[in-house]
């Protein structure tokens, strides 16, 4: 039922987007140099939080951006979307 | 239908109601041929009839009656219509009479009256909460008692026919919507209205007005119907005004969202032609305005279900609403006001209305007054503490109550009554409150849960907010219209409130249980007594949660909406805290039972989800090709000839034919579905050197290469090829499953991972036809069918790739071989597809050119140990499949970093091997587990799986199989054993070599 705003096309129902998954987990840079334990917590490891969460949403049947998406999981609201290189955790905790 | 004989409607007043008496109404009732009229429910009618006996109880069966004239009721379920409209557990007191309607009671056996069930109420002390699960869990044979025991506490049953009615979805956005149309929403509506705003109102029943339909207050110094005529009058002028009848809000969800269930044709007989059973309605809105009213609660004491027991209110709506008189001799048991205000209202009606029993000590001098007018017996201070009366009440023994309420008087006194109309206090309407995310707080005043904080917008107005007085009730309405429209940006509107004439209120005094001996129930519904929920906490209980899931109260079709309250209640009092601290359990949608069919709508049968044809399918169904479905697409498996009818020996003629005409001359096959992306940018050549596993720097233009892709943590993701056609221009294929997730793949790395390089990509499958040429003759019928004529090797070697033209179309021409033999991929622009495809069959008729399915082709890959979907099942790596060749040490790529970790490189990780029978005509199954010993003692060590499997190959003659087992092709020789003990199967098979077949590739060349 959530509706979850597209950069780039605007506010729209999220039956047009896909669920990607934990938009706070990056590939490490230098992928060669990164050890072990860097690249199984970039794989598998992935938190369960109770509140804010920051995930990726892509507009899969619109413009196919993938979204940057900060969610409450306790009641579904959408605080904010961006761009993935967005911090929009800061932003809205700046904002508060 | 029925004869239209008026004999039977002996509980019908001469006049009144809200019923037409010129249009009599035919319907049956467990086959019974009956009389009501229009703008009776089926409730109304059958108690217009006499008919006091309606089901029997859902666990003790015993004998029950109508006992509400709403949607909370909990008795009167009926398998309503037969066939395949028979629709179980709809409530009597919903239905609105249709001529032809038939209905059967349920939960009996044989009949009403005689129920071989009944049994279980005179081993009631057997019964109790959590016996089934006490009796018969943990011990063998659960599944075997589970059958009869849900079949004894069954509802109703449903048939298997196909629903013959449609459903449709529609969405609604407003600015306001008001949820419910009675005297709150009527007036909220009238305020936000005039505002200027956007507003839905929606209400379940016919008629507008909500209780003031059924109810005999004034409104400004007249009936209220007259009121509810005026304000329908204004609110139909106004063009921002949308109103929704007999649609019923079932759940609120996240984002604001409201959903309704609309019953367009449930009124009648069957939909009109062209109409719709039911429609969805998903409403989206600003504000949303819950005016949903409330429920009256029953008491809790001996006996309180029989029929002949009703909620107060119910029996007012029926003498008022429906000029049914519901009892010759009623008794009326209240703790607060409404037992006054219904036993005057059925006493001014001529009913023989003989007392009213107060548990409280005091009411105030009006109702005493109108008692006295009307020879009405005043009780106070007493409880009614059993009834008496099988099929239907008889009279009942009233008792005087401890001011504490804990125990009752020695003495008794027997009253014959046919009629108890009960009220406990009313409770607000709180489900869509819940469901928005709010907890509602007790509020001791009215004895009942009212809501508290709001988590959304939502707004309880009215007596669905705890204000259960009329004048509470569009005030509260009126205001919240107004203020909210203004919050909204609305102009502000000038309004009064309109004035009533209600007599002061004396307070409810709470009553959850009332003392004595015998079944006192709380959920009628799921026959959970007193008794169940003392023991339940005596069991160690205490969370309402845990009490609603061991006892089943709340638990049924009705979902507690009379029983919540009083057995929350009761669970306090037996746990000695208060209420607030006990709680309530949440209300979860939807409010009403929903249908399955509005929630599918249209979304059924073809349209339950997309059929995609390549640009060839046409020629294909021309020509004989037996569709099988791959995803979304259509393919043909194989194609039968002229007199052939589709059987498994024909399959195996026509697969064998279709093989063995492209190994010895040449056949065609439909690759449209294949992913497609188009890749264009600087940086194309390094995105895909990071994204396939082997090198792509150096790939020439004109020249194609096959890739592997991975996953992130190493396990093999897809494979295809990938084609250079310009400096910064490539032609990727993917597999036909996997072609929507390689696309998202390649979007996440562009957009997240390397957003710095300079490409672009898109998906162009459904731009481009494409047909697989394969066979020795493929050149010579390629070379008559192109304008260029030459495709010798050195025009077009293998693994190239050009940009030709056919009869003038562009065109791109690869070669490349999925089958192993001299074969080139031709695709074309989408809308020419069938129009090359004919033009290549044409010219290859001399040569015997044959069509192929993906049977022949999955058979032909097999036979060159090709990997696909059986292999590629996301749990091997490169190395398992032996691609280890492709995995470049000179790069990065996607799931490199993790192909080297421990289990990866485990030697005794199962690897692709060949696998045929040792008798050389057993069909091994896809699936079957390899074993060294199949006579091993359980569990049987486990060497690998048949991966995918030819029953036959045409070109050798006998069955082939791809597996994966530990050791892999140093096995070669060796003989194991394939089980499939599912099936009862289990051959020896021999290990080979995966390349069955021109293991040199010679053939590649023609
Ligand atoms: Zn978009």
């Amino acid at each position: 039922m959530i509706r979850i705003k597209c950069p780039y096309c605007g506010l729209r129902d999220h039956s047009e987007f896909n669920y990607i998954g934990d938009a706070t987990k990056l590939r490490p840079v230098n992928p060669e140099v990164a050890n072990d334990d860097e690249w199984f917590d970039y794989i598998y490891v992935r938190d369960n939080p109770r509140g804010v969460h920051q995930e990726y949403w892509q507009h899969i049947t619109g413009c196919r951006s993938y979204v940057k998406v900060l969610r409450n999981t306790v009641t579904h609201e959408v605080l904010k979307t961006g761009l993935p290189s967005d911090d929009l955790l800061f932003s809205y905790e700046a904002e508060k | 239908m029925f004869s239209k004989k008026n004999k039977q409607q002996t509980r019908r007043l001469s006049s009144g109601g809200l019923i037409n008496r010129s249009k009599p109404i035919g319907f049956k009732f467990d086959g019974k041929p009956l009389m009501g009229y229009d703008g009776d429910t089926l409730a109304s009618a059958l108690l217009a009839n006499n008919i006091k006996l309606v089901g029997r109880s859902f666990k003790y069966h015993r004998p029950r009656g109508i006992y509400t004239a709403g949607t909370e009721e909990p008795n009167a379920l009926m398998a309503l219509r037969t066939n395949a409209r028979i629709e179980p557990n709809t409530r009597a007191t919903n239905i609105e009479l249709f001529d032809g309607l038939e209905a059967k009671s349920q939960n009996r056996w044989p009949n009403l009256f005689f129920d071989f069930m009944q049994i279980n109420n005179l081993a009631g002390p057997l019964f109790t909460a959590g016996f089934y699960y006490k009796t018969f869990m943990g011990i063998p044979g659960w599944h075997f008692y589970e059958h009869f025991i849900r079949k004894a506490a069954g509802m109703g049953s449903t048939n298997l026919a196909r629903d013959p009615d449609t459903y449709d979805k529609k969405n609604a956005f407003c600015d306001i919507l008001i949820i419910g149309g009675g005297p709150t929403g009527l007036s909220a509506a009238l305020t936000a209205g005039r505002s200027g705003a956007r507003v839905l109102l929606i209400d379940s029943s016919k008629l507008l007005g909500g209780q003031l339909i059924w109810e005999l207050d004034q409104i400004d110094g007249r009936p209220a119907f007259q009121w509810i005529e005026s304000a329908l009058e204004e609110l139909k002028e106004m063009k921002n005004v949308t109103i929704a009848q007999r649609t019923t809000a079932f759940g609120y969800y996240d984002s604001n969202v409201v959903n309704a269930i609309e019953s367009v044709s449930d009124h009648l007989p069957t939909p009109d032609p062209h109409s719709v059973r039911q429609r969805l309605w998903q409403i989206r809105a600003q504000k949303v305005i819950i005016a949903t009213g409330a429920t009256e609660r029953p008491l809790v004491f001996s006996n309180n279900d029989r029929p002949g027991i009703m909620l107060a209110s119910a029996a007012r709506r029926y003498v008022n609403q429906f000029a049914v008189k519901p009892g010759n001799r009623v008794v009326i048991f209240a703790n607060n006001d409404d037992g006054y205000k219904t036993a005057v209202n059925l006493a001014e009606k001529d009913i023989d209305v003989r007392a009213v029993v107060d548990s409280r000590t005091h009411v105030n001098q009006f109702w005493k007054t109108k008692l006295d007018k009307l020879g009405v017996e005043l009780i106070l201070g007493s409880a009614v503490i059993n009834t008496h009366g099988h099929f239907g009440l008889t009279g009942i023994d009233i008792a005087s109550l401890s001011s504490d309420q804990k125990s009752i008087g020695s003495q008794s006194s027997f009253m014959s009554a046919d009629l108890l109309a009960i009220s406990g206090g009313w409770s607000p309407n709180v489900h869509l409150y819940c469901h928005a995310g709010g907890r509602p707080q007790y509020e001791a005043s009215i004895a009942a849960f009212i809501p508290g904080v709001r988590s959304q917008s939502e707004y309880p107005a009215g007596a669905s907010n705890g204000a259960f007085s009329l004048i509470d009730c569009v005030t509260e309405g009126t205001n919240c219209g107004s203020q909210l429209a203004t919050e909204l940006g609305f102009s502000k509107t000038i309004f009064s409130i309109p004035k009533t004439d209600e007599p002061t209120v004396t307070p409810i005094k709470a009553l959850w249980r009332i003392p004595g001996k015998g079944k006192k129930f709380v959920d009628i519904q799921d026959d959970v007594t007193e008794s169940d929920i003392k023991l339940a906490h005596q069991e160690g209980y205490i969370s309402v949660e845990h009490l609603k899931r061991y006892t089943t109260l709340g638990m049924g079709t009705d979902q507690g909406k009379t029983s919540n309250m009083n057995g929350h209640a009761i669970m306090a009092e037996e746990r000695g805290e208060a209420i607030e601290t006990v709680g309530t359990t949440m209300f979860r949608p939807p409010y009403i039972p929903i249908a399955m069919g509005p929630l599918a709508g249209r979304d059924i049968g073809q349209s339950y989800s997309a059929k995609r044809k390549s640009a060839i399918h046409n020629w294909h169904h021309e020509n004989g090709a037996i569709f099988v479905d791959a995803g979304q697409w259509l393919r043909p498996q194989y194609y039968l000839r002229n007199g052939e009818t589709n059987t498994t020996e024909n399959m195996d003629v026509a697969i064998t034919r279709e093989v063995q005409g492209t190994r010895g001359n040449v056949g065609m096959v439909d690759v449209s579905t294949l992913g497609k992306i188009d890749i264009q940018g600087a940086d194309s050549g390094e995105f895909l050197n990071r994204i396939y596993t082997n090198g792509w720097t150096k790939l020439a233009i004109g020249k194609a290469r096959y890739g592997l892709m991975l996953r992130e943590d190493g396990i093999v993701f897809d494979d295809g090829t990938t084609s250079r056609l310009s400096e910064h221009h490539y032609f990727m294929t993917t597999t036909t499953s996997n072609a929507a997730s390689v696309l998202s793949h390649m979007e996440y790395c562009l957009q997240i991972h390397w957003p710095d390089l300079d490409v672009k990509i898109s998906s162009v499958t459904e731009q481009w036809a494409a047909m697989a040429i394969a066979g020795p003759k493929s050149r010579d019928v390629l070379e008559k069918s192109i304008d260029e004529k030459n495709l010798s090797n050195e025009a077009l070697p293998f693994m190239g790739v050009k940009q030709i033209s056919i009869d003038g179309i562009p065109a791109l021409i690869f070669r490349i071989s999925f089958s192993g033999e001299l074969a080139y991929e031709v695709n074309v622009p989408a809308d020419y597809g069938e129009y090359v495809w004919r033009r290549i069959m044409k010219k290859g008729k001399t040569d015997n050119i044959i069509p192929y399915g993906t049977e022949a082709m999955a058979i032909m890959r097999i036979e060159k140990g090709h990997v696909a979907g059986g292999e590629l099942d996301g749990r091997t790596t490169p190395d398992d499949l032996g691609l280890n060749k492709l995995i470049s040490s000179k790069k990065e790529f996607i799931g490199r970093r993790l192909l080297n970790r421990e289990g990866f490189i485990d030697p005794n990780r199962p690897k692709l091997v060949g696998l045929i029978p040792i008798d050389g005509k057993s069909r091994i199954r896809t699936g079957s587990i390899l074993v060294k010993d199949p006579n091993a003692s359980l569990p049987m060590p486990k060497l690998g799986h048949v991966s995918s499997g030819a029953y036959l190959s045409p070109t050798l003659k006998h069955p082939i199989s791809l597996g994966l087992i530990k050791g892999g092709t140093d096995r070669i020789g060796e003989t194991v054993w394939a089980t499939s003990p599912l099936h009862g199967e289990t051959n020896e098979v021999k290990i080979v070599d995966p390349v069955f077949y021109d293991k040199q590739g010679e053939r590649l060349n023609g």
